[in-house]
């Protein structure tokens, strides 16, 4: 839908951050998607935190793959350069393009269908690459956009819209992505964007795979009682581990940390504050972060915050040493060996 | 028995075990007929597997410079016992049967039509070297001493040969001339030396190499730019990507920081494979990735997504036997379908077919300018045998002049002069577009979609925004079948038909014809290089009435793509197939041509 034509409203109270640009320049096409759903406040969240970093859209590259989530790329950051790849793949082209210039900052948004089941695989495979991006899970339970079938993140005993509950166990991509070494793992809540936007900044600037799974309803087919991704229930069973803030380097010296805040140093300069609910908890060690999350799971709670960071694992590029340049801008001339070094290889041969 | 002309024109078959060294011993006999001056060429039959079980490696000495298999075994190597009775079987009247007779076997002495050297090669090494490993692996190297002997092959180049192998290994240089000479002076000792069919050194014209086709694409890859691969293993593809890996680690170093000007990516299947090298080229770098069939059918998806969404992509689709796992170490074409219509929808893709290594080099480079060029996937169709067989080729050269095409891309400058860009407008009218890099501008940027898309890249359900866009996708296609590599077209002055073949039949068909010229039947020959067909190939189908279409499958692919795409002459268009796995000698398809030429003459 990306030519109807959106009228720009300019909010009377939208002042242009430190490039020049306002909020509007943040977003993109007008949704398409169902009025209250929750992929629509995360879209919301992503804008804000764009222009609330100084970045200019083009140097985003947006990717998603197939499912109401995947569409929501169209919804922001009209300057970005966009992929809407196929169903699941996305994790793949993402890790592609990031390896031919990982100058610039990639965010891919994804469904619980599309990253849980058919791309479950290519998830789990970026995360140990730890490719550098942000990537959101839109998380509603369900296949919203082939009309409401159980998804793999779906709890024992959610039921569905026609009553029938789902049995199978849930996959949590948070305890999956801190078992295969994430990175950067977060939960956040698309009616909460006053968590969130702070873990969408957090994610972009940590330097490796930022997972970000946010629980964000599907008012069509899975917002009624019983289910335990509505909008009511998430609101009822969150329990915030942790609120987190991204600090820029701008602000580094007037930041004032809350009582009991904690900092991790991020590796664009910035950092990350914390100020933690449990004191029990510390999202810089794996094994205890798990643990944690599996105990609030039990207790049939929603736990969300910044729960796990390191932000010096090493990423795909330093993983594969490559050069300082963007690969796709090395001259040809760097990259031809020429035909008095053909000629050379060859000596081997005759 | 032979005569004088089995002079540098014979084929030796060693029967071995895998897992026992014997491809060095191999390759070492191979490498001394090559380095004599005379033309020849090396065929591996190797199982699935890793250890313990048949391998076949067939030498063609051919004065002629034939790049096929004859078909025929003059001299077999029988070293595992496993097999004797059908290498016994294989071999051609006249040919002389070397067995290891340490364990004597009378019943290889019934045919009286051939020639039986026994060597007691396991006595003799384990009486000479120490250590079961040591023993196993030196029988190999002296069963080459004796062929030394028999052929009459130069031992200085043989000596040669081995201290480039081994460099200052000293004491591996010794073992190994050690081994040789108890083969050779067992041989000389005990037959008459040399055979009939022996080697006479020649100077060559031409400077020639030794190469495989996995090796010279990886080549090309890197010559062409190429900065990301991505692949998943799979014989016979594998190889490909060790050697594009071992030749960045040489050429692609920064010379200053030491860096990597390259970065390969080993992903978790073929879906990731091909996802990541679209990723990287939808980026701006040329990125490619390499399968075989099993990974082809997995890579689908993606292919249909980047022909609509219009991304350049090389993909090297590394034949083997078909249908499912088929027999994944055994030669074939059978992928020429799956691979033209590759994804959903009315989707087609730009093919090439290379016949040999040196192609595979040079059409790599072509393969990356046309994929930049023609903003789509192009599939570069070898084979096992092309990828994975040493074949004699000449020197692969290159022009310091060349520079990549890469295509209709709006940099920074342009855009910013421009008012607003679109995506998929055919401002050229050659159905080919603008793209433009992410990150570059911001009046440059778009959403890729592999969704139902306008000219303008927006999303659309609207029949005549949807038609406009694929239908120019069919006039892209049209343009890409002029800029795509033309045949190989060879003709007489009177012919009496014709072959068309693609890839690795090459050789055999150059054989056939020859062979039948001195018959005085003359058939004219098309070799096809790529997929759109250019105006070449259509005219040269409307040339004759008979034509024999020559290719590994068995379903008659090439021809069926012919009639799909050119709809012409059913009934002249005589499939000519062979599937069995083997690369294709003259012998498997030589007969059927003959008889059908001689049915058109009598009718
Ligand atoms: C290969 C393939 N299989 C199936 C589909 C159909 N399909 C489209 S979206 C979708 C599920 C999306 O679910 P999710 O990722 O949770 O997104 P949501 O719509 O819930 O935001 C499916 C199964 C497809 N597009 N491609
Ligand atoms: S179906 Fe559900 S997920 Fe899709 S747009 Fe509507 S509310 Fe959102
Ligand atoms: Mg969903």
């Amino acid at each position: 839908m990306s030519f109807i034509k959106k009228p720009r409203i300019i909010h009377p109270e939208s002042r242009p951050n430190s490039i020049g640009l306002s909020i509007n320049d943040y977003e993109g096409a007008m949704s398409t998607l169902c009025a209250g759903c929750g992929h629509d406040s995360v879209s919301a969240g992503i804008m804000q935190a764009f222009f609330e970093l100084d970045i200019a859209p083009h140097n985003v590259a947006k990717l998603s793959g197939i499912g109401c989530s995947s569409k929501t790329p169209t919804y922001f950051l009209r300057g970005a350069h966009g992929f809407n790849s196929v169903h699941g793949r996305m994790p793949s082209i993402a890790t592609g393009a990031n390896a031919a210039n990982g100058e610039l900052h990639y965010i891919g948004v994804s469904g619980d269908g599309d990253s849980l089941s058919i791309g479950l695989g290519q998830l789990c495979h970026a995360i140990r690459r730890n490719v550098n991006m942000l990537y959101v899970i839109e998380n509603n339970g369900v296949y919203g956009l082939t009309k409401g079938q159980f998804s793999a993140s779906a709890d024992v005993g959610s039921t569905a819209k026609r009553g029938e509950a789902n049995h199978l166990r849930p996959i949590d991509p948070i305890l999956t992505a801190i078992d295969i070494g994430g990175s950067f793992v977060a939960r956040g809540f698309s009616g909460d964007k006053d968590n969130l936007v702070p873990l969408i900044k957090a994610g972009i600037m940590h330097r490796g795979f930022a997972l970000i799974d946010v629980i964000s309803p599907c008012v069509t087919f899975n917002d009624h009682e019983g289910s335990t991704k509505s909008y009511l229930h998430t609101r009822q069973a969150s329990h915030a581990a942790i609120y987190a803030d991204y600090i820029p380097v701008r602000d580094e010296i007037t930041a004032v940390l809350d009582k009991g805040a904690n900092v991790v140093p991020l590796h664009d300069g910035g950092q990350v504050q914390f100020r933690q609910v449990d004191d029990k908890y510390d999202p810089t060690d794996r094994s205890k972060a798990a643990g944690y999350i599996r105990e609030c799971q039990e207790r049939s709670e929603i736990v969300t915050g910044l729960l796990y960071i390191d932000d010096d694992a090493p990423d795909l590029h330093m993983l594969s040493d490559t050069s300082e340049t963007p690969l796709r801008d090395l001259e040809f001339k760097t990259l031809n060996p020429g035909a008095k070094a053909l000629e050379e290889i060859q000596n081997a041969w005759s | 028995m032979a005569t004088k002309s089995r002079v540098n024109d014979f084929v030796i078959r060693i029967a071995t075990v895998n897992g026992t060294g014997s491809a060095s011993a191999n390759a070492l006999l191979m490498k001394a007929i090559f380095r004599m001056g005379v033309p020849v060429l090396g065929k591996n039959y190797f199982p699935s597997n890793i250890q313990g079980l048949p391998t076949w490696y067939e030498i063609r000495v051919t004065e002629d410079g034939y790049l096929a298999r004859s078909g025929l075994t003059d001299i077999v190597v029988a070293m595992n016992a496993q097999t004797y009775e059908e290498d016994l079987a294989e071999l051609t009247p006249g040919g002389a049967f070397i067995y290891d007779s340490t364990w004597p076997r009378k019943e290889l002495h019934q045919r009286s039509d051939i020639q039986v050297l026994p060597i007691p090669l396991s006595r003799m090494c384990n009486e000479a070297f120490v250590g079961s490993r040591a023993r196993i692996l030196m029988k190999n190297i002296a069963y080459v001493g004796a062929i030394v002997a028999l052929l009459d092959l130069d031992m200085d180049v043989v000596h040669g040969l081995l201290r480039e192998t081994f460099g200052d290994k000293h004491d591996l240089i010794d073992s190994n001339a050690r081994a040789i000479e108890l083969g050779h002076d067992y041989a000389v000792s005990h037959f008459e030396c040399p055979l009939d069919f022996r080697v006479e050194a020649r100077k060559p014209v031409t400077e020639r190499i030794m190469i495989d086709g996995n090796t010279a694409a990886a080549l090309g890859c890197v010559y062409a730019g190429a900065t990301v691969g991505s692949w998943y293993p799979i014989t016979p593809s594998t190889s490909l990507l060790d050697a594009f890996s071992n030749f960045c680690k040489r050429l692609r170093k920064d010379s200053r920081t030491g860096k990597s000007n390259y970065c390969i990516i080993q992903a978790e299947d073929e879906l990731a494979a091909i996802g990541t090298a679209l990723g990287a080229s939808w980026n701006g770098a040329r990125a490619f990735t390499a399968t075989s069939g099993p990974g082809l059918s997995l890579m689908s998806e993606f292919l249909g997504l980047a022909y609509f969404t219009e991304i350049p992509l090389v993909l090297f689709d590394v034949q083997r036997a078909g249908p499912s796992t088929g027999m994944p170490t055994r030669t074939q074409q059978a992928d020429i379908l799956s691979a033209a219509y590759a994804s959903h929808g009315d989707t087609k893709q730009v093919l090439l077919f290379p016949a040999d290594p040196k192609e595979c080099f040079s059409l790599t480079i072509e393969a990356f300018d046309l994929a930049d060029r023609l903003q789509t996937p192009v599939i570069l169709l070898s084979d096992l045998d092309i990828g994975m067989n040493d074949w004699p080729c000449e020197k692969l050269t290159w022009d310091d002049d060349y520079r990549p095409d890469y295509g209709k891309i709006r940099r920074a400058e342009e855009l910013e002069g421009m008012e607003m860009f679109h995506r998929y407008v055919d401002y050229d009218g050659d159905g080919i577009c603008y793209r433009t890099l992410p990150g570059v501008h911001s009046k440059g940027s778009y959403l890729v979609r592999g969704s139902g898309h306008n000219q303008y890249g927006g999303y659309t359900e609207k029949d005549d925004e949807y038609r406009e866009v694929v239908d120019r996708l069919r006039k892209k296609f049209r343009t890409a079948a002029s800029l795509v590599p033309k045949p190989v077209i060879d003709t007489y002055e009177r012919p009496h038909g014709a072959i068309i073949s693609i890839g690795s039949c090459d050789g055999a068909v150059r054989e056939t014809r020859d062979r039948l010229e001195k018959e005085g039947l003359r058939l004219d020959y098309m070799r096809i290089r790529a997929f759109p067909f250019d105006v070449n190939v259509t005219d040269f189908l409307s040339k004759y009435s008979r034509i024999f279409v020559v290719e590994q499958n068995r379903d008659a692919q090439l021809r069926s793509l012919l009639l799909t795409e050119i709809t012409e002459g059913s009934e002249k268009l005589v499939p000519i197939l062979y599937y069995g796995g083997r690369p294709l000698s003259s012998l498997d398809i030589i007969e059927r041509i003959r008889t059908q030429l001689r049915e058109d003459k009598a009718a």
